[in-house]
């Protein structure tokens, strides 16, 4: 396994909405030891059926062995896995972070620049939110860092096929 | 029709052509044991919840129907994991009915409460929480059409009580039957993939030394009659592994009997030296490979699955095709009678004289004891198998009795033998022969135990001696924990650490007696066949003969775990095993 190249791989999950389904999933990949690196959990425009997004790192042929178990789950109505310049990814961020009216306005210009959006602000401290492709809110996390984080959420990725390749 | 929850699960049961629940009630099933008194199931009360799951397997086992078994919540719900662990890894098709505390008080630390469904996720082909009355119907139509399509395997129901206690408003529902299931996530393929098939045909006739590894999915699928076929069409050699034992006939001159790390010589190394491997409801599990990397270097495989997942998740497949066994085969006699059929094969003699010449040079083998001596199980296990029908069903435990019973009978028809293969479970023997004499009560049933696994589950014959179900068991006493021992003598320089479990305590005749069996205690080989025949005579009781055996004997030949199936190591008496 060690030799095994380990990337980043997404895959989207089509579930019944039914009690239990999320651990069933998890539980796959625990118990073949693998960490899952991001999830994300919503129903679909069907209410009979939730969308799983859950990023992992892992090497592919133990992957496949994973995917095929997760088919096996009598839950699971389809699995599609992406690889990323396949998939449109997207994440939101909220970040409360240390903001005194001294430094505020490197805090908004910050903001600005991202496209986010300041959702509170009180007399130390603002909340801002931004979403993004996970890089570009991985930059926004470090450059935020700057100013003292003192919470900080994000909602992990929700992906669909980039669409010049279901077009090819 | 109104009806309570109990009701229409006990209905739901009937619906499904249950005939028989093996199960213990308690508090929280209670209202469900209400309805059974009127219902023409029958039903039968083990004397540990762990004998109920091992039941309904060999019932199982024995019909190809799916077992049910039925236990309280908490306590009685965990004490059937170990059985569903069982049936997930032999793939057995069973339905445990768990109760469950009301579902007001679920999550609440109630008493006998115990999250049934998290515990057995991971043990389970599926399971379910049912939360209204009204979904009972259809959820029992679920789960036994998920126990029993596609790749078998156990499901477990859990019930709260709220919801079957005909005191609890919560409990009424109006009785409808479904004519079909809606499960969107789940469809299993059973037709095999057209131009994989062909290419499997292709392989088969261009090989010069194939051998078809057989495996429990060959029964499963019903499929030991396109076995023969097939076996017979294209003249292929088949082992049978330990789940496949009595799949193709032992007395077939193309059975080549039993690979893996205890099977015999030539299934072994034919496997090894094979240029095609035909796997057909087979998983390649590591006590039939050996060290992975040295398994069967030079052969092409066909890998034949109803579980896509099988596919590749050991050994990449040159053809691997998901369907059904029998369907497959069928499909692959006609794909290889389209490419010109096995007359376009190439000659394969000098192969089969060098398999015959193995099975010549290096047979399954013992010596027989000295006077005053200790017997051999595998005497005893002769002399049983040449006095029992060809039709007898044996079931065993896991160990030493285990491999030998394998080794040493002559399975010539399937569903005839019933072990625990994959979890390996020690006392399966006792109510796994129960469950099977149960579901073939025409049939005459022993089970070959251990010592120690005897003392495992032993109390299930209380079981059939109250419920007047005859099996016969013939336990191998070593006085040791035998497989563990073999282990300890020739891997830990004879260090002998916690395996001894005496030979007469406790007195297995006294014990049996105190259960309401006939006991016997055999001690030299003249009393074997005596003992033997008075069992079989007797058709009212339980019989359990303690065969006093040597605990030197060893299980040969031998794969040492980790080492590659080329350094099998056989019976000393036969000289130097490898090449």
């Amino acid at each position: 396994m060690m030799a095994l190249e380990t990337k980043q791989h997404i895959l989207t999950v089509l579930v019944e909405n039914k009690p239990g389904v999320l651990a069933r999933v998890a539980g796959l990949f625990a118990r073949r030891g693998f960490n899952i690196f991001s999830l994300a959990v919503a129903p679909t425009d069907d209410e009979r059926f939730s969308r799983i997004t859950v990023t992992v790192d892992v090497a592919s042929a133990p992957l496949e062995q994973v995917i095929k178990q997760l088919d096996k789950l009598v839950n699971v109505v389809r699995i599609d896995e992406l690889a990323p310049e396949a998939a449109v990814e997207r994440e939101l961020l909220l970040a409360t972070v240390t903001s005194p009216p001294e430094s505020r306005s490197r805090v908004v210009e910050l903001v600005g620049m991202f496209e986010g959006r300041i959702l509170g602000v009180g007399s130390t401290e603002v909340t801002v939110s931004l979403d993004g492709s996970p890089a570009k809110v991985d930059d926004f996390e470090r450059l935020l860092r700057e100013f003292g984080i003192v919470a900080l959420q994000r909602t992990g990725r929700v992906v669909l096929p980039r669409l010049d390749e279901i077009n090819d | 029709m109104k009806l309570d929850g109990g009701q229409a699960l006990i209905k739901s049961l009937e619906m499904e052509g249950v005939e028989t629940i093996f199960g213990l009630p308690g508090g929280a099933i209670l209202p469900v044991y209400d309805p059974i008194i009127d219902s023409p199931i029958r039903h039968i009360l083990v004397r540990h919840e762990q004998g109920a799951g091992h039941m309904a397997e060999g019932y199982a086992h024995a019909t190809g129907r799916p077992g049910v078994a039925m236990v309280t919540s908490g306590p009685g719900a965990t004490n059937i994991v170990t059985p569903l662990a069982d049936a997930y890894m032999d793939s057995i098709p069973m339905v445990v009915i768990t109760g469950q505390v009301a579902t007001s008080a679920l999550g609440t630390d109630a008493f006998q409460e115990a999250d049934i469904t998290g515990i057995t996720m991971g043990v389970t082909k599926h399971n379910f929480l049912v939360t209204e009355a009204a979904d009972i119907p259809r959820t029992i139509r679920e789960a036994f059409h998920i126990a029993t399509t596609g790749r078998p395997g156990p499901v477990l129901v859990d019930i709260p009580k709220d919801i079957v206690d005909p005191n609890n408003p919560r409990s009424a529902m109006d009785w409808y039957w479904p004519d079909t299931v809606d499960l969107p996530g789940y469809h299993p393929v059973t037709r095999g993939d057209p131009a994989m098939i062909r290419r499997a045909a292709e392989l088969i006739l261009a090989s010069e030394r194939p051998v078809i590894y057989a495996g429990g999915g060959i029964l499963k699928a019903r499929a030991a009659e396109a076995l023969r076929a097939l076996a017979e069409t294209c003249d292929l050699s088949v082992v049978t592994t330990l789940m496949a034992r009595g799949a193709f006939p032992d007395d077939h001159p193309l059975c080549l009997g039993m690979p893996g790390m205890h099977g015999n010589y030539t299934a072994v190394t034919a496997m090894q030296e094979a240029d095609l491997l035909i796997a057909l409801g087979s998983r390649f599990d590591d006590r039939v490979t050996g060290k992975l990397d040295g398994f069967a270097p030079g052969a092409k495989i066909i890998h034949v699955d109803i579980d896509p997942a099988e596919l590749g998740k050991v050994r990449r497949p040159d053809a691997g095709i998901a369907g059904d066994c029998r369907l497959v085969i069928e499909d692959l006699l006609v794909a290889i009678a389209e490419l010109g059929g096995p007359e376009t094969q190439p000659d394969r003699s000098a192969w089969k004289s060098k398999m015959s010449g193995w099975q010549e040079t290096y047979p399954v083998t013992y010596e027989m004891n000295e006077p005053g001596e200790l017997l051999k199980p595998q005497f005893v296990l002769e002399t049983l198998r040449d006095s029992t029908p060809d039709d007898c069903i044996v079931a065993s435990g896991v160990g030493q009795h285990q491999m030998w019973a394998s080794q040493y009978w002559r399975f010539n028809h399937p569903y005839t033998w019933i072990n625990s293969g994959g979890l390996g479970t020690m006392g399966f023997a006792v109510p796994a022969a129960i469950g099977a004499k149960v579901g073939r009560p025409d049939r005459m049933v022993w089970a070959v135990d251990g010592d120690g696994c005897f003392q495992m589950t032993a109390q299930e014959l209380v079981t059939a001696a109250s419920e007047r179900i005859p099996v016969k068991i013939a336990i191998l006493n070593n006085a040791y924990l035998g497989m563990v021992r073999q282990w300890q003598e020739m891997f830990y320089d004879e260090r002998y650490s916690e395996v001894y479990l005496s030979p007469d305590l406790p007195d297995y005749k006294m014990w049996a007696e105190a259960m309401g069996c006939i006991g016997m205690r055999v001690e030299s080989p003249e009393e074997v066949q005596p003992a033997i025949d008075k069992a079989n005579e007797i058709d009212d009781r339980p019989v359990v003969i303690d065969f006093r055996t040597d605990a030197r004997e060893k299980v040969y030949p031998m794969v040492p775990s980790g080492k590659a199936n080329s350094e099998i190591v056989v019976d000393p008496a036969l000289g130097q095993g490898g090449r």
